[in-house]
């Protein structure tokens, strides 16, 4: 392994020796660039990386030494302003052939995706330089791959690639935005996952606003997106009453009550009758839904299997602790909280029925866990009852024999 | 004496004397009314090996329960154990027996043969009590090597392929044995069948053949007389007949033993501390082995020193001279009646009392320092 990665090392640093041997453009920028310009950066960009050089994007030749005849090459294209960005990277981006013999695996879709972004649309139509272009999240002259953990689109840096424009307050004015999406984001069940977790499964900023067609979701597409990963209640949201109540008033389907960036972790005190209930902010028991009703029926259901489940560990806790074998009821525990994420689920649908029936369900196997717990710690006792009784009878059948003993002893000392 | 104990004494004598026209035990009991126990200030050790007999009857007793509803095989040796314990009425009960009474048994014969070393109880004419002896622990030893195996959990596992793995290192056979252990080339349910049959069939049959010839050879010879007896005149010594006194005390000494393991394996039936078997989760050999593997106690000073040496020692592998020392150690510690020519001759030897007390020491400082480094 130590040699394979000595040969890489060796080959990498041959390489760039080639490069740098062959271009006057980095002999030259070297000369009047610090370590951060562009010149030292660029080895640590996957284009250098991969072979391409200075010229491929910048265009001229890299083989003279004067900067004036190299402005003066038909191919010169020099540095891109803000405007010309997309369409600079999109050259090679862009074209699929070329694509193809580098990358295959890379969409060559981003120009037209930025075109349909908001950015996109106000840099090209407002002509708007403050949004952000490619290289406003993919930096420049040290790009890197998205899979690679320092690069600013790795899953784990997205939210601050975004949030170096989106959480600044100074630089958003005048765009009637707000700025705390960051800061809301962290302190989401998503941001939790993926920030403190560190889950790369967890949805990032891109994950629900997309990445080159970048947009905030619409009233109607909001239930699509978060259903992308929460399939099962976009399903039962679809069927429930909500689904059409909602469009009627053009309510965010899953953002009215779950929020959007700030996202907190459901909890049962969402659905009820009563303050800090979600429901009772639309629904009141007057207006001719029958909302409240179902919403209390649901709580007190949820409520009951939750108690119950509570009674159920207490009481298998306390099995264990005493030593005694809970595994099977430890499994069937595990099946009333499956059950209970099952119950949740079901609130989707703003059915009671269906949501009582599963609880029952799940109340039914706390039961039994209680009952067999209970049964365990019966047993524990017996068993100590059992000891108990077995060690008096060896204990009175050993001072028996004891007493034989000397019996036996002084028989014999007097014979 | 009245009308009813008249009646059952004379159907007691009735009994006796039917099977003694048939089998003559009035000379057997006769010859035991007669023999005598030695009572000095060591006598109590003299229990131990009547200790150690009594817990393997306890062992042969529960492991024949055990057998009852124990299925080996890898789909189905941690699933029955699981159902012994869980499904079985008082299955929980009998395993911890067979676990305890199987630790206590080793401790037991460990302390038995220490006393029997320290007072060169070995000595002419009881060389060959001390070379069946040294069987006698070796196979309990493997006895419980096998034992550790047959639940199929993750740790008996890979302390399994940790242990046969040494086997391994053996030079020329290494190999092969390992293959004849294993049953192919690692640990997988073909093991556990090759450890089920020496576990139930052929130790125990080796194990009764040896402790009978250990038995036969200790009433024939009787009790080992203490050293410095040879120059005691007759009325200084003191002696207890080995029918009736002696064993009553024995039968004394195996209840008290009986009690402690009821209590033991009510009250902790998993076990407790260092010495503990917790079923844990199914053995899984693509599973990450566990973070620390350690063997049972009794095998772990060995363990402990061979992680001591070094890779390489010269030209050897560090743990090939690490058995080949234990090996080698092992053939003159069960040759020490042959080699302690002054104690043959009623003399204490220095160098082998010596030698005794470093073999303890380095046990106890071994097991002690593989339990606290990590």
């Amino acid at each position: 392994m130590l040699y394979r990665i000595i040969l890489f090392l060796g080959f990498f640093a041959a390489f760039q020796t080639t490069y740098a041997a062959t271009s006057n453009c980095l002999t030259c920028h070297r000369e009047f660039e610090d370590k951060s310009g562009p010149s030292y950066k660029i080895t640590q960009d996957i284009h250098f990386q991969k072979g391409l050089g200075c010229v491929d994007c910048h265009g001229g030749d890299a083989t003279l030494d004067d900067m004036d005849a190299v402005r003066a090459q038909k191919n010169w294209r020099g540095v891109p302003n803000h405007l010309q960005v997309p369409e600079f990277c999109a050259r090679c981006h862009s074209n699929a052939k070329y694509m193809h013999n580098h990358n295959p695996m890379l969409p060559t879709d981003q120009l037209e995706k930025y075109k349909t972004s908001v950015h996109g649309k106000r840099l090209f139509r407002k002509k708007d330089m403050k949004v952000a272009n490619c290289i406003s999240c993919h930096t420049v002259h040290e790009i890197n791959n998205a899979k690679a953990p320092h690069s600013s689109t790795y899953p784990l840096n997205v939210p601050f690639t975004c949030g170096k424009c989106h959480a600044n307050a100074k630089y958003m004015k005048g765009y009637n935005i707000p700025t705390d999406q960051l800061e809301d984001f962290k302190q989401s069940v998503h941001g939790q996952a993926l920030l403190v977790k560190k889950d790369l499964g967890a949805p990032a900023c891109n994950s629900c606003h997309g990445n080159h067609g970048a947009a905030p979701p619409g009233v109607q597409s909001l239930a699509a997106v978060c259903g992308n990963c929460h399939a099962i209640e976009a399903d039962l949201f679809d069927n429930s009453p909500h689904k059409v109540a909602f469009e009627e008033n053009d309510y965010p389907m899953c953002e009215t009550c779950h929020s959007n960036h700030k996202i907190v972790k459901p909890n049962d005190s969402f659905v009820g009758d009563k303050k800090p209930a979600l429901c009772v902010e639309c629904h009141s028991y007057d207006d001719g839904t029958n909302g409240l009703a179902t919403a209390k029926a649901i709580s007190r259901a949820l409520s009951e299997l939750v108690a119950t489940q509570a009674q159920a560990k207490k009481v298998l806790d306390n099995a264990a602790l005493k030593g005694m074998m809970t595994t099977d009821e430890e499994f069937r525990l595990n099946e009333v909280n499956q059950v209970l994420i099952h119950a949740r689920s079901l609130v989707h649908t703003i059915n009671a029925d269906s949501v009582v029936a599963e609880a029952e369900k799940g109340i039914k196997k706390a039961d039994t866990v209680k009952i067999n717990a209970s049964a365990l710690i019966g047993e524990y006792y017996f068993r100590r009852k059992g000891l108990a009784l077995a060690t008096l009878f060896i204990t009175i059948l050993a001072i028996a024999l004891y007493i034989k003993i000397k019996r036996v002893d002084k028989k014999l000392a007097g014979k | 004496m009245n009308n009813k104990d008249n009646v059952q004494s004379g159907l007691v004598k009735n009994v006796y004397r039917w099977i003694d026209d048939r089998f003559q035990i009035n000379a057997l009991v006769d010859y035991m009314s007669h023999k005598e126990v030695p009572v000095h200030r060591h006598s109590a050790f003299y229990y131990f090996g009547g200790i150690a007999l009594f817990l393997f009857i306890v062992q042969v007793i529960t492991g024949i329960l055990l057998l009852m509803y124990y299925r080996p095989g890898a789909d189905s040796a941690y699933e029955s154990v699981r159902f012994i314990i869980t499904n079985v009425s008082f299955g929980w009960l009998i395993r911890a027996l067979h676990s305890w009474s199987a630790n206590l048994m080793i401790f037991a014969v460990f302390v038995h043969m220490f006393s029997v070393y320290f007072t060169s109880a070995y000595r002419k004419p009881r060389e060959l009590t001390w070379v069946s002896g040294m069987l006698l622990l070796a196979l309990a030893l493997f006895f419980g090597f096998s034992g550790y195996l047959l639940p199929w959990n993750q740790l008996s596992f890979f302390a399994t392929r940790v242990g046969t793995g040494m086997a391994g290192i053996a030079p020329v056979i290494g190999e092969k044995l390992l293959i004849i252990l294993r049953g192919g080339e690692e640990v997988t349910g073909a093991t556990i069948g090759r450890f089920f049959g020496l576990h139930v069939a052929i130790l125990p049959g080796i194990f009764t053949v040896l402790l009978s010839a250990h038995l036969i050879f200790i009433q024939r010879q009787g009790m080992s007389e203490p050293l410095e007896w040879k120059n005691k005149g007759a009325h200084e010594k003191r002696y207890i007949k080995f029918f009736p006194s002696f064993l009553m005390r024995d039968l004394l000494v195996w209840l008290i033993v009986l009690n402690v393991l009821a209590v033991l394996a009510v009250v902790f039936p998993d076990g407790i501390g260092l010495v503990h078997w917790p079923l844990g989760i199914k053995a899984d050999p693509f599973a990450p082995p566990p973070a620390v593997i350690r063997p049972e106690w009794y095998f772990m000073f060995a363990f402990q020193a061979l992680k001591f040496l070094p890779a390489h020692i010269l030209f050897i592998e560090g743990e090939l001279l690490g058995m080949g020392v234990f090996t080698v150690g092992g053939i003159i510690w069960a040759l020490v009646p042959f080699l302690d020519k002054k104690s043959s001759k009623g003399q204490k030897s220095k160098f082998f009392q010596a030698f005794g007390c470093f073999v303890l020491a380095f046990i106890i400082v071994m097991t002690f320092l593989g339990y606290i480094l990590k």
